[in-house]
C-alpha cells in the first residue's frame, strides 16, 4: 500500500513518455490513453485520500534511502487532499479539451500528463529540493501547454511567464541554498528538527532563506506585488489549460502553508512564523488589487485572472492566521476557487468562440443564437466564484471571515473581504450584461464552424456542480478539513512518519570542516 | 579565495539582475543564464569551500568535502541548461512572427535614440 504514494508520480511519467515515444502521430490512440491514465489517477487518488484519512501521515523512501538521505515522499491528508482535487479537475480539463483543444497543436496530451506529475509530485514531496524539481516538472510542462496552438500573442506571453518563472527558480535555488549551508540537511521533517537549533550567528542567513523562499511561493501563487504575471499569461493560455493552472497557484500556497506550519511552525524557536507578519498585508493588496482589475478588465479571460489574484488574497488571509481554524477555512476556500476558476476560464473560453471576431472582449456585439445556455453557465459561475449564496464561494467566504474575525488586524480583513467583494460583484455584473445583455445593431460577426458544445458545456456544469456540491456537504467537507488541519499542525506526527536519521551539524562529521580551508 | 568566490558571485547576478530588466529578448536571455550561472556558484559555496578533500567520509583522509551541493548542482544545470535553450526558442519563434523582440509589446522598429536605453523607462 505504501508504494502506492509514488503512483500520482509514476503513472503519468509513464504515461506521458509512452504516449510522445510510440504513439506520437496517433490522436486516437492518444486521447485513449490519456483518458485512462487519468480515470486511474483519479482512482488512485481516491484510495490515497482514503488511506491519508483513516490514519498517521505516511512515508515512502525512493529507493529506499533512508531520509534525509534520499528523496522523502509524504501522504497526509493534506497532500492526499490536494492530489485529489487535482486528479479530479484534471479529468474535468481533459474531458474538455477532448472537444478540440488537443487538436489544435501537438503533443498536448504528453504535456498535460507531465504537467499532472509536476503537480502531484509537489503535493506530494517532504524533501525542498524535489520540490523545487517538481516545480520545473511542472513549469516545463506548463511552458508547452501555454503555448499549445501557437499563434503571437501566445508566444510573446509564453516568453514573459517563461522569464518570470527562470527568475523565480534562481531565487528558488539561492534559498535552498543557504538553508541547507546552515542547517545541512533539506528534507522537512528534518528541517523542522534542526531550524530550532541553528546557531545564533547563522540566524540571519537562515531567515533570508526562508523569506527568499516566501517570495518565490509567492510568485508562483500570484499574490501582490508578484501577481502581474498571471492575468497576461492565463489569458493567452488556452482555456481548459488556464482551468488547469488554477491548481498551480494553489501549489504555492500549499507550499507557504507547509513550510510555515512544518519548518516555521511555533516549535522553530526564534525562526517561528516568520511568514506570518508579510502573509497579511500581502493578502490584502492581492484582494484589493485583484478587485481593481476585475472591475478595470477589458475582456473576460482578463477578468477572470484578475478574479483569481483577488481569490488567492482571500486565501492568504485565511492561511495567514496559521491556526486551525484559518488553516481549515483556507483549505475549503482553496478547493472552492480551484473549481469554480476553472469553471469560469472554461465558460470564458467558449464565450469566446460563440462570439466570433468579438472573441471575450468586453464589448457589445451583434445579437448571437447560441449564447443562451453560455449565459446561464456564466451566471452560475460568476455567483460561485464571486461568493454569492447558495453556492460554495458564499460558505468560503463565511468561513474566511469567522476564522479571521480574532486576528488583530480583523477590521481590515473584513472591510476588505466585503468590499471588495462588492467591487468584484459589480464587475462581474457589469461584464455579464455588455456581453449577454446588451446588443448593437448589425450583422452577426463570422462564427468559425460550430464544433461539438455538448461535451465542454457540461464539463463546465459539471464543476459548477460541483462547487454546490460543496456547499451542500458543507458539514461533512468542512469536518474533513478539520480533522487535516489538526493533522497539518500536528508537526510531531509529520515528523514520525519520516523518521529522518540522525546527524550532526558540526565537528567532523558534519558539512563544516574548519580543518580543511585553505 | 571566499572574497574572489564572493565577488564572483556579485558581479554575475549584478550582470544578470541588469539584464534580465532590459526591454529586448535576447539580453533577458543572456541575463537569465548569468543568474543561473550565479546560482550554480552560490550552491557550491554553500557547501563550503573546501580544497584536495574526498567527497567522502574516509578514515585516512583529513576531511571530506559535501558532496550534496555538487548533486543539486547538477541538477540546476540540467534544468537551467534546458530552460535556457527553451527560451531562446521562443524568443526566436517570437521574433520571427511578429518581426519583433520586445518585451514589452513595444513597435518593433523604433529608432533607438542614443542614450534612450540607459534611461530605461517603458517607451
Amino acid at each position: 500500500m505504501r508504494a502506492l504514494i509514488v503512483a500520482p508520480i509514476v503513472l503519468p511519467a509513464l504515461t506521458a513518455a509512452l504516449l510522445v515515444l510510440a504513439l506520437r502521430h496517433r490522436l486516437d490512440a492518444q486521447r485513449i490513453v490519456s483518458t485512462v491514465s487519468t480515470g486511474l489517477l483519479v482512482v488512485v487518488a481516491a484510495l490515497l485520500y482514503a488511506t491519508a484519512r483513516s490514519g498517521p501521515p505516511l512515508s515512502y523512501d525512493l529507493g529506499d534511502w533512508p531520509a534525509p538521505f534520499g528523496i522523502t515522499l509524504v501522504l497526509d491528508r493534506l497532500s492526499a487532499t490536494l492530489v485529489l482535487v487535482t486528479a479530479l479537475l484534471g479529468a474535468a480539463v481533459l474531458a474538455y479539451a477532448l472537444a478540440g483543444w488537443d487538436r489544435r497543436g501537438r503533443h498536448f496530451h504528453p504535456l498535460f500528463q507531465f504537467q499532472l506529475m509536476g503537480l502531484a509530485g509537489a503535493f506530494l514531496t517532504g524533501d525542498v529540493f524535489n520540490l523545487f524539481v517538481f516545480f520545473e516538472v511542472m513549469l516545463i510542462a506548463s511552458y508547452g501547454l501555454l503555448l499549445h496552438g501557437g499563434g503571437a500573442r501566445r508566444l510573446n506571453a509564453g516568453l514573459r511567464y517563461v522569464a518570470v518563472n527562470l527568475v523565480g527558480s534562481t531565487l528558488f535555488l539561492f534559498a535552498v541554498g543557504l538553508i541547507y549551508a546552515v542547517t545541512g540537511t533539506l528534507n522537512m521533517a528534518d528541517l523542522a528538527a534542526k531550524v530550532a537549533t541553528v546557531p545564533a550567528a547563522d540566524a540571519a542567513l537562515l531567515r533570508t532563506g526562508a523569506l527568499l523562499l516566501l517570495v518565490v511561493f509567492a510568485l508562483k501563487a500570484a499574490l501582490v506585488p508578484l501577481h502581474w504575471w498571471l492575468p497576461g499569461s492565463y489569458g493567452a493560455a488556452p482555456g481548459p489549460v488556464a482551468a488547469l493552472f488554477m491548481v498551480m497557484t494553489k501549489v504555492g500556497a500549499y507550499a507557504i502553508l507547509r513550510l510555515s506550519t512544518l519548518v516555521f511552525g511555533p516549535q522553530a524557536g526564534a525562526f517561528s512564523d516568520l511568514a506570518a507578519p508579510w502573509l497579511m498585508p500581502v493578502a490584502l493588496a492581492s484582494l484589493a488589487l485583484g478587485a481593481v482589475g476585475v472591475l478595470a478588465s477589458r475582456s473576460l479571460v482578463a477578468l477572470a485572472g484578475f478574479s483569481v489574484v483577488w481569490s488567492m488574497g482571500s486565501l492568504t488571509a485565511a492561511f495567514g492566521m496559521l491556526d486551525a481554524g484559518g488553516i481549515a477555512a483556507g483549505l475549503y476556500y482553496l478547493i472552492h476557487s480551484t473549481l469554480s476558476g476553472a469553471a469560469l476560464f472554461l465558460v470564458a473560453d467558449l464565450v469566446g468562440r460563440a462570439r466570433g471576431s468579438y472573441a471575450d472582449q468586453l464589448v457589445p456585439a451583434p445579437a448571437l443564437p447560441r449564447l443562451g445556455s453560455l449565459a446561464v453557465l456564466f451566471f452560475v459561475a460568476a455567483i460561485a466564484v464571486t461568493g454569492l449564496p447558495p453556492l460554495s464561494g458564499f460558505l468560503g467566504k463565511l468561513l474566511v471571515l469567522a476564522a479571521t474575525g480574532t486576528a488583530p488586524a480583523a477590521p481590515w480583513i473584513w472591510a476588505m473581504l466585503l468590499a471588495t467583494s462588492l467591487v468584484v460583484i459589480v464587475g462581474f455584473a457589469r461584464a455579464g450584461s455588455t456581453l449577454f445583455w446588451k446588443t448593437v445593431p448589425g450583422p452577426a460577426p463570422q462564427v468559425g464552424p460550430p464544433t461539438p458544445i455538448g461535451v465542454p458545456i457540461a464539463v463546465c456544469a459539471a464543476l459548477v456542480a460541483a462547487t454546490a456540491l460543496l456547499a451542500a456537504f458543507a458539514g461533512p467537507v468542512t469536518n474533513e478539513l478539520a480533522a487535516t488541519t489538526r493533522q497539518v499542525l500536528d508537526t510531531e506526527a509529520y515528523r514520525s512518519a519520516v523518521r529522518p536519521m540522525r546527524t550532526t551539524l558540526q565537528g567532523d562529521t558534519g558539512a563544516v570542516d574548519p580543518g580543511a580551508q585553505p | 579565495m571566499e572574497i574572489l568566490i564572493a565577488a564572483s558571485i556579485g558581479f554575475l547576478t549584478m550582470a544578470g539582475v541588469y539584464l534580465v530588466l532590459r526591454r529586448h529578448s535576447y539580453p533577458m536571455i543572456v541575463g537569465t543564464a548569468f543568474l543561473s550561472y550565479a546560482v550554480n556558484l552560490f550552491l557550491f559555496a554553500m557547501g563550503r569551500l573546501t580544497l584536495d578533500r574526498p567527497p567522502l567520509v574516509d578514515p585516512a583522509a583529513p576531511g571530506y568535502t559535501d558532496p550534496l551541493p555538487q548533486a543539486l548542482v547538477l541538477t540546476a544545470i540540467v534544468i537551467s541548461f534546458g530552460m535556457t535553450a527553451l527560451i531562446v526558442v521562443l524568443a526566436l519563434r517570437g521574433f520571427l512572427e511578429t518581426g519583433s523582440d520586445r518585451l514589452d509589446g513595444g513597435p518593433p522598429h523604433e529608432p533607438e535614440a542614443p542614450g534612450a536605453d540607459r534611461a530605461g523607462g517603458p517607451a
